[in-house]
Order: structure tokens, then sequence, then C-alpha cells
């Protein structure tokens, strides 16, 4: 009886079979990278809002610091989003006949609110708090990026656990000076690694192990 | 069992688990909890707000102890004591809140001024400088003219934070040299800008 298949296709069912190791590793680093793309972490992504509000004008040209506007930001969990009167402060005066306003004027004669697109979400089981963080010295930007650079806010970084990790491990490359917290131009100069040993010192910043520990951020 | 029932078996376990994995209700969805959060829209509520508004005659918690930082609009008082920590609470209270309009040197000119905002006063002129406190803090409170009141953003204290810091920026125009002291007026001299008044013109 003749071999139903020829000789040649030893090979063919070798190579299928090697092949396929690779594929599996292909489709777990697919998997894994795709976690990590913009396209699911928001990384690097504006979104249209109601209002194109612009930090990057409020915040580069005119110099208003971001607790004008986001004023629990060293007492609360959450930094804030103003009020419609906040916007008012400005804008009952300038620009206040400019159509691409209406939305906020709007809201302050009829005391709805403008329904701002969520930028930065975290998940329901993330316990994060903004005052602990400003309050032991983590500026602004070291999360948000330059904002005041930002036409249309978008998120700076992956917020991945991961990244929360990186700085929970190790808080000393990210602390400031007090009075920088808030500053935009604020970059770690050469002596930061002996600073930040110390700011984590006269701070009372909890041990790798406490900041680590599971509960500290979900609870 | 045959191998055959246990294959069946099998395939029934992974066909329901998939079955409950699209089931909205058997989904385990952590990442979105039914809860408010602080922002969040709420359906239950008809202003669609899950933050909820002062209820009327009611007080806020934590509130009355702030009492005692009400001032009338006449009175001159000073409800706090009036030290460097007070000062520079007020002082960084002034460069936030402050500065867009008034500037950091309380001349009126701030950045949203320049910018076309209505004009407001220079905090070195002789009305404001025989102002009482209350004045200030008044206005700090319900706001005056073109400016809105900004309790929500200040809370009283933080309010004669920069009332004292707004007094310290008053004096700095109108200091004589021999006020400061005897350390401080040595420096002056060796830099050579000993005038009457250190503020240089008023």
């Amino acid at each position: 009886m003749a071999q139903i298949f020829h000789r040649s296709t030893n090979f063919i069912s070798r190579f299928s079979v090697f092949s396929a190791l690779f594929l599996i590793g292909f489709a777990i680093l697919a998997v894994l990278a795709a976690a990590r793309s913009p396209y699911l972490t928001r990384q690097n992504i504006t979104r249209e809002q109601p209002v194109q509000f612009s930090h990057k004008h409020h915040v580069g040209d005119d110099g208003i610091d971001c607790r004008y506007c986001h004023t629990s930001v060293e007492t609360s969990a959450v930094a804030g989003i103003p009020p419609t009167k906040t916007c008012m402060n400005c804008h009952s005066v300038l620009f206040n006949n400019v159509g691409y306003l209406e939305p906020v004027r709007e809201s302050y004669r009829t005391d709805k609110s403008i329904e701002w697109v969520k930028i930065h979400r975290l998940a329901d089981f993330v316990y994060f708090n903004h005052s602990i963080h400003v309050n032991k010295g983590v500026g602004c930007t070291t999360c948000h990026g330059q904002v005041d650079q930002m036409p249309l806010v978008f998120q700076a970084n992956t917020l991945l656990m991961q990244w929360c990790l990186d700085c929970h491990r190790n808080p000393a490359p990210n602390l400031r000076p007090m009075d920088k917290v808030f500053a935009m131009d604020w970059q770690p100069g050469p002596h930061q690694e002996e600073l930040g040993q110390q700011f984590v010192k006269e701070r009372n910043l909890r041990t790798t192990a406490e900041l680590t520990s599971c509960s500290t951020c979900h609870r | 069992m045959t191998s055959t029932s246990r294959i069946l078996v099998a395939a029934c376990a992974v066909a329901g688990f998939l079955f409950a994995g699209g089931c909205r209700y058997l989904k385990q969805d952590m990442a979105n909890q039914p809860k408010t959060l602080p922002f969040s829209p709420s359906d239950f509520f008809e202003d669609g707000r899950s933050e909820r508004p002062l209820l009327e005659n009611t007080v806020a918690r934590g509130s009355i102890a702030d009492d005692t930082l009400f001032a009338p609009k006449d009175s001159n008082a000073f409800p706090l004591p009036v030290n460097k920590e007070l000062l520079e609470r007020g002082q960084e209270r002034y460069k936030i809140f402050c500065t867009p309009c008034h500037g950091l040197q309380g001349d009126g000119n701030g950045m949203i001024s320049m910018r076309g905002m209505k004009h407001p006063p220079s905090f070195h002129q002789d009305r404001l400088r025989q102002a009482p406190n209350g004045y200030f803090y008044d206005n700090i409170t319900n706001g005056f003219g073109a400016m809105y009141g900004y309790s929500a953003q200040i809370p009283p204290r933080d309010r004669w934070a920069i009332i004292a810091y707004l007094r310290a920026l008053q004096l700095s125009r109108n200091a004589k040299a021999a006020d400061l002291p005897a350390a401080l007026r040595e420096k002056l001299h060796q830099s050579g800008n000993a005038q009457d008044s250190i503020g240089g013109h008023n």
C-alpha cells in the first residue's frame, strides 16, 4: 500500500508544531501589550468636552494656580471640579458674549451641571486620595504631566497599578520641596536622590512594606 | 463514565461558564460598582447630581466652629492671633485666589485685569488703607462689584490669613527704615538702598 503522505510532509508537520509554540508565545505577548496600549489605558488620548476648556490658556498663559479651581486637592480625596460659578468669576466679564462659552452661561442661568468628561478614571476598587500625595510633596505634574501645555487635557501616564507601585516602592525621586508641589516647571535637580531620601524621613513617609500593602489602596 | 460522556460533561461546564460570563448580573464587575463616587452622575436625584446641596436652614458639619470668625463690615477686630505662620498662609492663599486680578503687589494689575477684567482698585490707596478688617472680610465672603464672593473657595480662617497678608502688603509700601529691627536695618544700609520709605514710592 502506497504512503498517503509524501516524505516531505514530515517537515511541514514538525514546522507546524514548532511554530505553534511561537504563536502561543506571541498571543500572550499581544495580550500583555494590548493591556498596556493607549487603546485600553487611554494614555495620551484627548477627549471631546462639552466646552473646549484649555488648561494651556488658563494655567500656561494666565498663570492661574491649580487650587484656584481644584480647591479641595489639599484637604480631600478628590481635587474637585469647580462649580460653574468659578468660571463666571472671570467670564461674567471676559468673553461674555462668545458662542463657545454659551454652555457655561446656560449652566449658570439654569443651575444645571456641565457634564465634563472624566479623563483620569480609576477602577472603583482603588481608593486614591489626592490630599495625602500633595501634602507629602508629590507634585501635580508628576502624575498629570505638563497640564500647562495641554489645550485639551489627556492622561499623561498609564495609571496602571504597575505605575502606581513604581513610586510606592521608591517615592524619593518624586518628592519635591513643599513650595514646588504646584509648580508646573519643577524638574529634579542633581541632588534629588539625597533630597528625596531626606524628605522621606522629614515627612514621615510610611515604609515600603506599608506603602505597597494591598489595603493601602484597596479596601 | 465513558470517555464520551466525560467530554460531554466538560463541554457543558465550559458552555455554562461562557453563558454566565455573558450574563450581566452574574458577572463581577468590580471596576464599575453601582455606587456613587464624588461628581458621578445620579439617576436617583432629579437634578442628576450625586453631590447634594445644603438643605435650607441647615448648617454644614464643622462649620459652627467658624461662627467666632465672622465679623461685621464695619468692625476692625481681628479674631485670630497674627503670627508668621498666619502671614505665610495668607501669602499662599493670596497668590492662589487674589493675584489673578489684584496682582502680586496688590495694585490691581493681575494677569486677568490685564486681559480685560474690570480693573480692581489698588490696595495701596488711602480709602482701602483706612478700611476696617471687616470690610475686606465681607468682600471676600460676599463679593464686591464685578468680584463674586469667594466663600465657597476660601474658608473663614484663610480669609483672615489673606487679610493679615493684605495688611502686610499695605505696610510694605509705607514702612520706614527706622521701623526695621537693627540687624535688617544694618543690612539695608550695606546694600546702599537706605531710603525713608522701603517701598520707594506710594
